[in-house]
């Protein structure tokens, strides 16, 4: 079933004035429950403004929007019960982080569903966890003295302890250490793959689309222009080129020694797929334009 | 040869309330060279940006010494020579955007530092066409995604023509080109002789500088070049931190056939070696 249905949407900054900016031009994305989706394409081509559309931050100026149900096109909708559902986590995580302690930050979305302060507790905890802040010791830290990553964690367990039904992140893992990346991708896979959480998130990283994604939208020039699994999209040549769309370090790697003559598969994302497509060329004792 | 940066024995701390304080930076010294490209890692909330914050003044140690091009930064008279001789490129570009319009945004700082209209005019395109911003130049910053504000920042400290710009976590709203394009003007700025510092956490990145400065809990406990840096994988690991995907390729090609080099930090590198060790094993003579 889908949940997020969106058909011809466009949108149009200052709208009338002479600075008028048309961010979307009849762009159309089809999201199934429970699929991880990522949006793709290149700074101003509209992803920003797409995700908007999503808890109704930005309303349809044409087109539609149809999430969990909830046609956006509609004048009267209940925009409480939608941000209820979709769950969005900013690129600046700064932006969404405004009280003094990082437990009470967390808190505060729960609290404000009216939920029992036992279970407020339990969802911060849990939130927490998800993010890999310890609760114990970080739940009294001020937030002011964080550091960017950690700010990005704590802005994402507040998200999370809503409970959302859609998690909607831009650029989830910008300006995070390897390791906490590495830890994050696998919470968000955990979440989409074991309960049964949509994701959709905008990355310019494109190590994280193929790990995370079932599927990929490219945005250029406020439309979608292509979509796929990150296979179909990372083996399309040429659309690469047409899109500027870049690749994994190892696919980019892959690519230059396909070029060169050498018979490796460029649909090996993964560090040790890679490196094995490099081995069985060298295994096979394979020299250069050969074949 | 004078240092640009040197930083004695600083150590830093935040207070969090009343009576605690949390201890960021711990006893640091080093030094940073006229014309050196350095990278800074470390795992998030290891004091890295809390670091760079001392390059140009805008924090000052608790105890310990920073001088910069060997004004004392607690001196606040040297305060507008340190700013002028440090830019700074921040994470978010929506904390350092002023105006309205992308040009006047590049202009601000000149406009400040009493800069002639005709040098200035001059300045502004070559900074907006450094970062390929020029098409954009009328345009509102507000409405320009993350990464096309992001280097308009950048063209508004390149503007200003300082003698080393700091990058912190710069590139990490960026794509792929974004990224690469940010990475060839930091090369080629410094080619000219600009000293780059920058702060990152993607390790291919780290690895295009000529000296990489590890930061674990407030302390420097690596210095060195990028080779010998990534050659410790698992001290690097430890410390929640990675080598470049092309070095992990490297190694488990290695294991496989030890011919192979793993010491390699660079995609050139992999494939020159991919060449080489072809060519052997098909009999080639090398």
């Amino acid at each position: 079933m889908s949940i997020i249905e969106i058909e011809n949407l466009s949108h149009t900054y200052m709208k009338g004035t002479p600075l008028e900016h048309k961010a979307l031009k009849g762009t159309s994305m089809m999201v199934h429950e429970g699929e991880c989706i990522a949006i793709i394409g290149h700074t101003g081509s509209g992803k920003s403004t797409l995700i908007q559309h999503f808890n109704g931050l930005i309303r349809p100026d044409s087109g539609k929007v149809v999430i969990d149900g909830v046609d956006l096109t509609k004048k009267r909708i209940d925009i409480k019960g939608l941000r209820r559902k979709v769950g969005l986590v900013f690129q600046n995580p700064e932006d969404q982080i405004f009280e003094k302690l990082i437990g009470d930050d967390i808190a505060y979305g729960p609290f404000k569903l009216g939920l029992p302060l036992k279970e407020v507790r339990e969802r911060v905890k849990w939130a927490m966890d998800m993010v890999g802040l310890d609760f114990e010791e970080m739940k009294d830290r001020q937030t002011f003295a964080l550091s960017g990553g950690q700010k990005r964690k704590v802005a994402l367990a507040g998200i999370l302890a809503l409970k959302p039904k859609i998690l909607v992140l831009d650029e989830p893992t910008a300006g995070l250490d390897p390791k906490s990346r590495n830890e994050l991708l696998d919470k968000i896979k955990f979440l989409n793959k074991t309960e049964n959480l949509t994701v959709i998130f905008v990355s310019h990283n494109m190590e994280e689309v193929a790990y995370l994604a079932d599927r990929v939208y490219v945005m250029a020039n406020g439309t979608d222009v292509l979509s796929g699994t990150p296979e179909d999209i990372f083996t399309d040549k040429e659309k690469l080129q047409l899109y500027q769309i870049g690749t994994p370090e190892t696919v980019q790697a892959l690519y230059r020694l396909k070029d060169l003559g050498y018979n490796v598969d460029t649909s090996a994302f993964t560090i040790s797929e890679a490196a094995g497509e490099i081995i069985k060329v060298l295994a096979n004792g394979e020299g250069e334009n050969r074949g | 040869m004078e240092p640009i940066i040197a930083l004695e024995n600083v150590s830093f701390s935040y207070k969090i309330n009343e009576n605690s304080t949390v201890s960021v930076l711990k006893d640091v010294s080093f030094s940073i060279f006229p014309g050196e490209y350095v990278a800074i890692i470390g795992h998030n909330g290891s004091g890295k940006s809390t670091l760079s914050k001392h390059f140009n003044g805008l924090l000052t140690p608790n105890t310990g010494e920073v001088w910069v091009k060997g004004h004392n930064t607690k001196d606040d008279s040297k305060k507008l020579d340190i700013r002028k001789g440090i830019g700074m490129v921040f994470q978010h570009p929506d904390n350092q955007i002023v105006a309205t319009i992308v040009e006047e945004d590049v202009a601000f700082g000149l406009e400040n530092i009493g800069v002639p209209r005709q040098e200035m005019k001059q300045r502004i395109d070559q900074a907006l066409e450094v970062v390929k911003m020029s098409e954009f130049r009328n345009r509102p910053p507000h409405h320009l995604s993350g990464g096309q504000k992001q280097r308009v920042a950048i063209a508004g400290v390149l503007a200003m023509q300082p003698d080393c710009i700091v990058f912190d976590e710069s590139t990490s709203m960026l794509d792929t080109f974004g990224r690469n394009e940010v990475l060839q003007v930091m090369r080629k700025m410094n080619e000219m002789g600009m000293t780059i510092i920058t702060v990152t956490h993607r390790m291919s990145e780290a690895a295009e500088a000529d000296r990489i400065i590890v930061v674990e809990d407030g302390k420097i406990v690596m210095d060195g070049k990028p080779r010998e840096i990534f050659k410790h994988k698992e001290v690097l690991m430890q410390l929640q931190l990675d080598i470049p995907a092309v070095s992990q390729m490297a190694e488990m090609i290695h294991n496989q056939i030890p011919t192979f080099s793993k010491e390699l930090i660079h995609e050139d590198e992999l494939i020159d070696e991919v060449k080489r060790v072809s060519k052997v094993r098909s009999g080639e003579v090398v």
